[in-house]
């Protein structure tokens, strides 16, 4: 068990435990050890963003995360967005807008997404486009992700006001 | 793709980080954002036995003026960098640069001492930090030394850092008045290294240029500073044949590596564009 750590975090508010090698990457935790799924392995090089997670506030891709470097961390997934079986509004965003084709990139446009409007609930299209730039979509063309992005922006806030 | 094993260590300060990188010599790696040394790491590239991660180690954190420089944590991430208004303020050019890194994810986890430590000639920190005249704060067994930017960037991969030496800060004066300043970086997508980029920091007195600085990234083996081109504009008129002039001696000296970004030619072409670009933008803002 030498090479062997326990790390503890959280995972979409649940306390988990896990025992990995100091070499695992974060992604495979995820989807091979907490049957969280949702984030998906699309290059494992750094590029298409599939695989993106929320930690400690910050969307990164989980691919180049060690577990280890997760001990006492917050992680959010896609599957920890529906609050109380109702979608998040970029899940209904996702849906109303056709933000999707086969589905790939979408865990991670939406977790993406979902640190982009907390930083900035109100987004151009531009800002969408710069801040969304790290997730590659084959299918759509963005611009049905950029239109499922603003319509959530648009029920979160009027949900606020 | 998975790195091969290693042992992790997670220091909670750089002195117990220091100690650990003695202890373990060669063998040991700093992991900062890991986001250069991760992927290495997978395809084989990298293969450190100890991988000592400053992650926990909060002093290395945070941005502050004093008198008149910045100083910057070297684990303060791009995104810190871009949504400071004390970076934004007093050194411009550095959000511009940060701006210019990677994509969003990679500047969540991307720091600016990984960027300086990693002496890759395709980040492009060290350009700016040239530009700038930025000095670093090494900490090591020895004690506490600076480095000026000038004197750091040795060859690929290799820096003034010593093998127990963690780069803990980073100091970058501020921008004086009628300076201007810009980063230009041709590259071929989001998220792709520099297929040419040139930074300029510029001081005019009316039409003529007082004083300039022009740093180059991927046009060699480690970023560098064109000190002839830099030469051939101080005390002259800035006009259109000062700048070609200038873009001439940049491009006599650069030596990129061919890839498929382009071949030397082509790169060699579009770092005197960048240049170009670069002084003309440095000019306007300098007004
Ligand atoms: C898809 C993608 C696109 C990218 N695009 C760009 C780009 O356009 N421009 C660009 O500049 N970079 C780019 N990068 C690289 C990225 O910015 C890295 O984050 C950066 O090069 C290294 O910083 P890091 O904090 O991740 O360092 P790490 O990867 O953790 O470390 C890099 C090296 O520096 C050493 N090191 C780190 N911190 C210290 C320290 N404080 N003291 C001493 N040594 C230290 C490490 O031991 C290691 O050898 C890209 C990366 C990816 C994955
Ligand atoms: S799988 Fe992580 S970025 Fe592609
Ligand atoms: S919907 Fe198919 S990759 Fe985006």
């Amino acid at each position: 068990m030498a090479n062997k750590h326990t790390v503890s975090f959280k995972l979409n508010g649940n306390d988990v435990d896990v025992v990995v090698e100091a070499r695992e990457l974060l992604i495979h935790t995820l989807r091979e050890r907490l049957a969280t799924t949702g984030p998906h392995i699309g290059c494992e090089t750094t590029h298409c963003g599939a695989c993106t997670v929320d930690l400690d506030g910050a969307s990164v891709k989980s691919c180049t995360v060690l577990t280890v470097q997760c001990q006492d961390a917050e992680v959010l997934t896609i599957e920890g967005l529906e609050q109380n079986g109702e979608l998040h509004a970029l899940q209904e965003g996702f849906t109303q807008e056709h933000g999707l084709q086969c589905g790939y990139c979408t865990p991670g446009m939406i977790t993406r997404a979902y640190r982009l409007l907390q930083e900035n609930p109100n987004p151009s299209e531009e800002d969408i486009r710069y801040w969304m730039a790290g997730n590659l979509c084959r299918c759509t063309g963005y611009q049905n992700i950029v239109k499922a992005v603003q319509f959530a922006a648009e029920k979160l806030s009027s949900a606020q006001a | 793709m998975i790195p091969r094993s290693f042992e992790y260590h997670a220091p909670q300060s750089v002195s117990e980080a220091i100690e650990l990188l003695q202890k373990y010599g060669d063998t040991a790696r700093l992991l900062a954002g890991g986001h250069s040394l991760i992927p290495m790491m997978k395809i084989r590239f990298a293969e450190p036995e100890h991988l000592v991660d400053l992650g926990k180690v909060a002093e290395l954190r945070g941005i502050r003026e004093q008198g008149k420089e910045l100083r910057i944590g070297a684990m303060t991430t791009e995104n810190d960098l871009i949504w400071s208004t004390l970076v934004q303020q007093k050194c411009p050019l550095l959000v511009e640069a940060a701006r210019l890194i990677g994509d969003p994810q990679v500047r969540y986890k991307g720091t600016l001492g990984g960027d300086i430590s990693h002496g890759d000639p395709g980040n492009d920190h060290p350009a700016i930090m040239l530009a700038l005249g930025a000095s670093f704060v090494l900490v090591g067994s020895n004690g506490e030394r600076v480095v000026a930017a000038d004197d750091f960037f040795v060859d690929t991969y290799v820096t003034a850092l010593e093998p127990d030496e963690v780069l803990t800060e980073i100091r970058v004066p501020v921008l004086a008045k009628n300076t201007g300043w810009c980063y230009a970086k041709l590259k071929r997508k989001i998220g792709d290294f520099a297929t040419a980029a040139a930074a300029v920091v510029l001081t005019m007195k009316g039409d003529t240029v007082k004083e300039v600085a022009i740093a180059l990234t991927n046009a060699g083996a480690t970023a560098f500073r064109a000190r002839e081109a830099e030469d051939s504009l101080r005390g002259k008129k800035f006009d259109d044949a000062a700048i070609a002039e200038a873009a001439r001696l940049v491009m006599s000296i650069c030596d990129p590596a061919e890839d498929l970004r382009g071949d030397v030619e082509y790169k060699t072409a579009m770092t005197g564009e960048m240049t170009r670009r670069a002084l003309r933008t440095a000019r306007d803002r300098a007004i």
